[in-house]
């Protein structure tokens, strides 16, 4: 039932968006990719024909009281007219009603986003199991991407299997990020004091445009990446091509990498033992004094919670 | 002598025309107000009459010529963002100049411009309405305005003197801690919204103090105007949430200043506090900007539509509701820092619960319109566009309530265009109804409605222009904060209408400060006291009010208290005024400003880490406080005689 | 008799306390009320933010390993003991003698300043003997500061009394001085309070864990 309205309000509402902006795929948050991506995407068309429909009668009655009360000798005047209980009933119990419409789809929909999407496609042999994870570090102003079941580094853009759910453990070197790809799904910060994790999976190969959306200076706004979608073979044949045909990534190539800056996407068919560490910016001075960088300990923290988060 | 050039090229904001003329225009405005303070001899009356005034009257209209000034540099802010972004790939400004100024827009319009405007709005009409002669701390009151005004200075210095902040309003550590923005722009955001809160708390203090204790007689809760409950519910907000930005500010101030580790990356300091302590404010912050506002349309609609408003006590418990609520939805500004679905669940439910009594204020709105007698003046038109304006921010406000969906929207143009749906069509609309709504009581003159009409369509009309589109920019996945945007993304033709929209807000706030200065010359004298014909108590007396507000001090019977006097008039049950009495006023202080003062000195001192500045600043604001405890005496009284001569003057005497 | 500016609520005041028998003392000590809810709340910040804080130590000593009980009982019953003379100064408010509210006013600033001068000798010994300054983490961050603010509040209650104490001496109990020295005292309680809870969520909840 809620799914016929849903793909109706959608057959109603996509082509006013497109005729309001143009084109349609521009609209990337109306333009779902993925799994992830859809279930949003139904939770905000259910949301924007609930909210239309409020807005309608807003309307109407607002038009409705302007017309016929705006003119000056105007018939009906009641001064007397201070209260209503039962309209006053009325207008408070249909937005508690509207809430629970909305509420329910919200709370489940936030339960399962907690868990991997299914996978569409098998994975492709490169990955070593079900699902390929990754982890992401946004340094100022880039992305790191590394794939440490296949000892992959890879900067401002990356790879993934079309079909597979990908599990993205966000992180950030320095200052706090936000890691979208609308098409996708949407969003999740990048800290320093605590991991986050985001699933995400493209429906079929693609380039699909990402991008931090939170605030982190200068080179801010250039602070994009491009999640390539490939299919199970060509994912095997691009890690071969990496691992055979891409510089290793040194230490001091790292290093440089920290530094705050914009870059050029690259490539690396491995990295060094520190990149694994996961350091934060003061950690990584620490360390660089030889001192303890106390990563050990944030470890067994995050733990706990990245527990709590129901992993 | 290298040293003093490298310093001073520090010191100094420097490298940029636009900096260079901003430098020229303020000494030059400086001087200039210097020269017609001496030429025309004012120096005296602007000592004695404004500056060190604890008149409410008086203070609230300080508040607003602050906070008007402050609306144009944030406005001014929001134009150079809106240039920048008017087309791929723009030049105008550079990404860090970008970053300051959209960090100064956001800062200013909120701690600077709305809320000392509604502080303005409550000085002025409160008292008034309740029938009362002054606050209940006409000292604490003055205080709280210098106190304003020297964060709104010290705020404002940074744009010429050391860089300003660019972290953004919101300030998020760790980008905003010395680790990572090591310049003093963000001591100038942590110092000058620290001085002008606490001035923002003791208002809040103040008023609730003023509406609990000082209504006049008969006038009990429930027969209170809305305004006045507006302001009550806010004032309580106040109350609670400003103690924790303080300490917020404060602890960030610790980390700056003296090498704290409550938010830095290093030393185990957590980032994340300071999102929850920021926005534990931050969203209460939001309603201290809406509830007066819903408090300024209650009494225009009612006015204006020639009724008592629907549903008076429904209205109180949804503003009841709202404040209670508003204490328990900050997480929704962070859905995606990683919280468990049980807390966002918790967090999106308690966000759209806020719809319910919103939605509740909007129909009695609504309803108070139906069978009345709508007269279409300025204030009403603007009362009027808030409705449908506001209802679209606020349906936009549950969708992005809806966490698994907020993670699309979060940080996106479609969050920017939502709030500036609710704060431009609530807020600001608001201001400026009540701004023309009580623009007579304040001056004794009308506001032209000829050209208060055009600036309204104006910007109105161009608010939407601007921010329509804007909806569909996050959608298509602009995110907020982005000082350029490459082409064949989309986003160009979009972006250039919210431009044309945002030059044509502009072009309407000009008419508007136009329409100010025309009817200073030519407006309609308000020779009655009663322009609107009110139905509150501000009204009943002479326009512009007294030093002392009421002769005599009306006994309340009913709801619009004011009407049902006019009713008995007209019935001939007039009640015979009682006798005049001296009354007992207080009396001028020049120990606000002289402290707020030291405060910016204090500030300034703090900003560059100059503790030999700093702390004799301190000692000042404590000497001040120690000096005003020794004052005894600090009231007057007006004699019969005065009172009398005054009244008659306003013809309310034969 | 003048209207007052506050006169509104015409009731029988002769029957209240001196200090409550204007309409301005009145507003005064309720606006005070007031004011300590906004105090409580930003010492609930300071507490929540010391709490969720308190374990991140970042190698630097934890508060297990920096806690001496000795000089904290010693801060805790000077301070109670204050608020106890404190008590007994509004006591003799009460009943008009200027003397006593004098002199037990003056026993609540000694205690006072014997408080602040432990309180000032723990911070010292931390910082010299054990290297832990507010910068050592962001656990010390949060004590040094939720204490000092604390111990400025107490800092400036004994400049406010000191005050007080020369007005009182000036001008005897008035309705204004009396109303003065009653404020004082509230805040004086309250910041016992809130060294109740610092004993709890801080020192007690160090040793414990």
């Amino acid at each position: 039932m809620m799914k016929t309205i849903r793909a109706k309000a959608a057959v109603i509402l996509l082509p006013l968006l497109a005729l309001l902006t143009g084109c349609s795929d521009k609209i990337v948050v109306m333009n779902p990719q993925g799994p992830v991506a859809r279930s949003q995407y139904h939770l905000i068309v259910w949301s924007l024909i609930m909210m239309s429909l409020v807005l309608a009668i807003v309307l109407i009655i607002f038009i409705y009281v302007l017309v016929r009360f705006g003119r000056r000798k105007s018939k009906g005047f009641d001064p007397n007219d201070t209260g209503n209980r039962k309209l006053e009933v009325i207008w408070l119990i249909v937005p508690v009603v509207i809430c629970i419409l909305l509420a329910v789809p919200t709370v489940k929909t936030l339960y399962a986003l907690d868990q991997a999407p299914k996978a569409t496609a098998a994975a492709p042999s490169a990955v070593h199991g079900k699902t390929l994870t990754i982890d992401v570090t946004s340094v100022q102003w880039k992305w790191l991407f590394r794939y440490p079941g296949q000892n992959i580094e890879t900067v401002n853009y990356v790879v993934i299997p079309s079909g597979v759910p990908v599990r993205f453990n966000l992180h950030a070197y320095d200052a706090m990020n936000a890691f979208w790809v609308p098409e996708l799904g949407g969003q999740q910060y990048t800290m320093t004091d605590m991991p986050m994790k985001l699933w995400l999976q493209a429906d079929k190969p693609g380039n699909y445009q990402g991008r931090s959306s939170n605030f982190s200076g200068t080179g801010f706004a250039h602070m994009t990446f491009t999640v390539q979608a490939r299919s199970a073979s060509d994912f095997n044949t691009w890690v071969n091509n990496v691992k055979s045909s891409k510089p290793a990534l040194t230490h001091d190539t790292y290093m440089n990498l920290l530094k705050p800056n914009t870059v050029k996407p690259q490539t690396y068919s491995s990295y060094p033992p520190i990149v694994a560490k996961d350091l934060n910016k003061a950690q990584m001075n620490a360390y660089m004094n030889g001192q303890p960088t106390g990563n050990d300990a944030m470890h067994g923290m995050n733990m706990d919670n990245s527990g709590k988060g129901g992993k | 002598m290298n040293s003093i050039t490298n310093f001073l090229s520090h010191f100094f904001v420097t490298g940029d025309p636009m900096i260079y003329g901003a430098d020229v225009s303020i000494v030059l405005v400086t001087l200039a107000i210097f020269f017609v303070l001496t030429y025309f001899k004012k120096w005296k009356w602007l000592w004695q009459e404004w500056l060190t005034t604890t008149d409410h009257k008086k203070i609230g209209i300080m508040y607003i010529i602050a906070a008007l000034l402050m609306f144009f540099r944030g406005g001014v802010d929001a134009l150079m963002m809106r240039t920048q972004l008017a087309l791929p790939g723009m030049t105008f400004l550079n990404s860090d100049h970008y970053n300051q100024v959209f960090t100064t827009h956001g800062t200013i319009m909120i701690i600077f411009a709305a809320m000392p405007f509604i502080f303005g709005l409550m000085n002025i009409a409160v008292p008034l309405q309740i029938g009362a002669r002054d606050v209940a701390f006409p000292f604490l009151n003055a205080v709280s305005f210098w106190l304003f005004f020297a964060g709104a200075m010290l705020f404002n210095l940074s744009f010429v003197i050391g860089g300003s902040p660019d972290a953004g309003w919101s300030a998020y550590a760790p980008y905003a801690g010395t680790e990572l923005n090591p310049g003093v722009g963000e001591n100038y955001y942590l110092l000058a919204v620290q001085i002008s809160g606490i001035g923002s708390l003791a208002t809040g203090i103040n008023f609730l103090v003023t509406i609990l204790k000082m209504r006049a007689p008969g006038m009990t809760l429930f027969k209170m105007p809305m305004f006045s409950w507006s302001i009550l519910i806010t004032s309580v907000i106040m109350i609670f949430a400003f103690p924790a930005f303080t300490v917020a500010l404060a602890l960030m101030t610790v980390d700056r200043i003296f090498g704290g580790h409550f938010f830095t990356i290093a030393s185990g300091g957590s980032p994340m506090l300071w999102a929850n302590l920021f926005w534990f404010w931050g969203h209460p912050e939001v309603y201290i900007v809406l509830l007066p506002v819903f408090g300024i349309f209650s009494e225009v609609i009612a006015t204006f539509a020639h009724k008592t408003l629907f549903g008076y006590a429904i209205m109180v418990w949804s503003m009841v509701a709202i404040s209670l609520l508003s204490f328990i939805t900050w997480l929704h500004h962070f859905f995606t820092m990683g919280n468990t679905a049980p807390v966002n669940a918790f967090f999106s439910i308690s966000t759209m619960l806020i719809a319910i009594p919103t939605g509740v204020k909007i129909f009695n709105w609504l309803f108070t319109l139906n069978k009345g007698r709508i007269h279409f003046t300025t204030p009403m038109l603007w009362a009027l566009a808030f409705i449908p304006n506001f209802t679209i921010g606020g349906v936009t406000g549950v969708m992005l309530a809806m966490a698994p969906a907020d993670y699309q929207y979060h940080n996106s143009a479609f969050l920017v265009a939502h709030f500036h749906s609710t704060l431009i069509a609530g807020t600001v609309f608001g201001i400026f109804c009540g701004l023309h709504y009580w623009w007579p009581k304040m001056f004794g003159y009308l506001l032209d409605e000829k050209r208060g009409k055009w600036a309204f369509w104006v910007f109105m009309i161009s608010f939407n222009i601007c921010f329509m589109p804007m909806y569909f920019l996050g959608l298509m996945g602009q995110t907020r904060r982005m000082y350029t945007y490459p082409a064949g993304l989309g986003w160009g033709p979009v972006n250039f209408v919210i431009t044309i929209g945002a030059f044509g807000m502009g072009v309407g706030f000009v008419i508007m400060a136009y329409n100010i200065i025309w009817s200073a010359l030519h407006g309609k004298r308000d020779t009655t006291g009663d322009p609107w014909d009110g139905r509150t108590l501000e009204w009943s007396i002479p326009s512009p009010a007294a030093e002392y507000n009421f002769a005599t001090i009306p006994t309340v019977s009913t709801r619009d208290a004011f009407e049902a006097m006019k009713e008995d008039k007209r019935a001939g049950k007039e009640k015979a005024p009682a006798a005049y009495k001296p009354i007992h006023m207080p009396n001028n202080s020049a120990i606000p400003v002289v402290m707020s003062a030291f405060m910016f000195i204090a500030g300034f001192g703090f900003v560059f880490w100059w503790f030999w500045m700093a702390i004799p600043g301190v000692i000042g604001v404590i000497g001040c406080m120690i000096a005003r405890s020794f004052v005894y005496n600090d009231a007057h009284l007006i004699p019969v005689e005065e009172i009398e001569r005054t009244e008659r003057a306003a013809g309310r005497l034969s | 008799m003048a209207e007052s500016l506050l006169s509104l609520n015409p009731k029988k005041r002769k029957d209240l306390p001196l200090e409550y028998s204007t309409e301005e003392g009145d507003l005064k000590i309720v606006g005070f009320w007031v004011f300590l809810a906004a105090e409580l709340v930003l010492f609930g910040t300071l507490f929540g933010s010391y709490l969720v804080l308190q374990s991140h130590t970042a190698g630097g000593p934890s508060a297990h390993e920096l806690f001496k009980i000795g000089p904290v009982m010693i801060e805790t019953v000077v301070l109670l003991v204050s608020s106890f003379t404190c008590g007994l100064s509004t006591l003799e408010l009460r009943r008009h003698n200027v003397k006593g509210l004098i002199g037990w006013l003056v026993v609540t600033v000694l205690l006072g300043l014997v408080f602040i001068g432990f309180e000032g000798n723990e911070f010292f010994t931390y910082a010299a003997h054990e290297g832990a300054t507010l910068q050592t983490s962001a656990f010390l961050s949060g004590f040094f500061i939720l204490l000092g603010t604390h111990g400025a509040h107490v800092s400036l209650g004994i400049v406010w009394i000191a005050g007080i104490l020369i007005q009182l001496a000036r001008r005897g109990i008035t309705p204004v001085t009396a109303r003065k020295a009653f404020i004082v005292g509230l805040y004086w309680h309250f910041l016992d309070v809130v060294w109740i809870f610092i004993f709890t969520a801080v020192y007690l909840t160090g040793w414990v864990m």
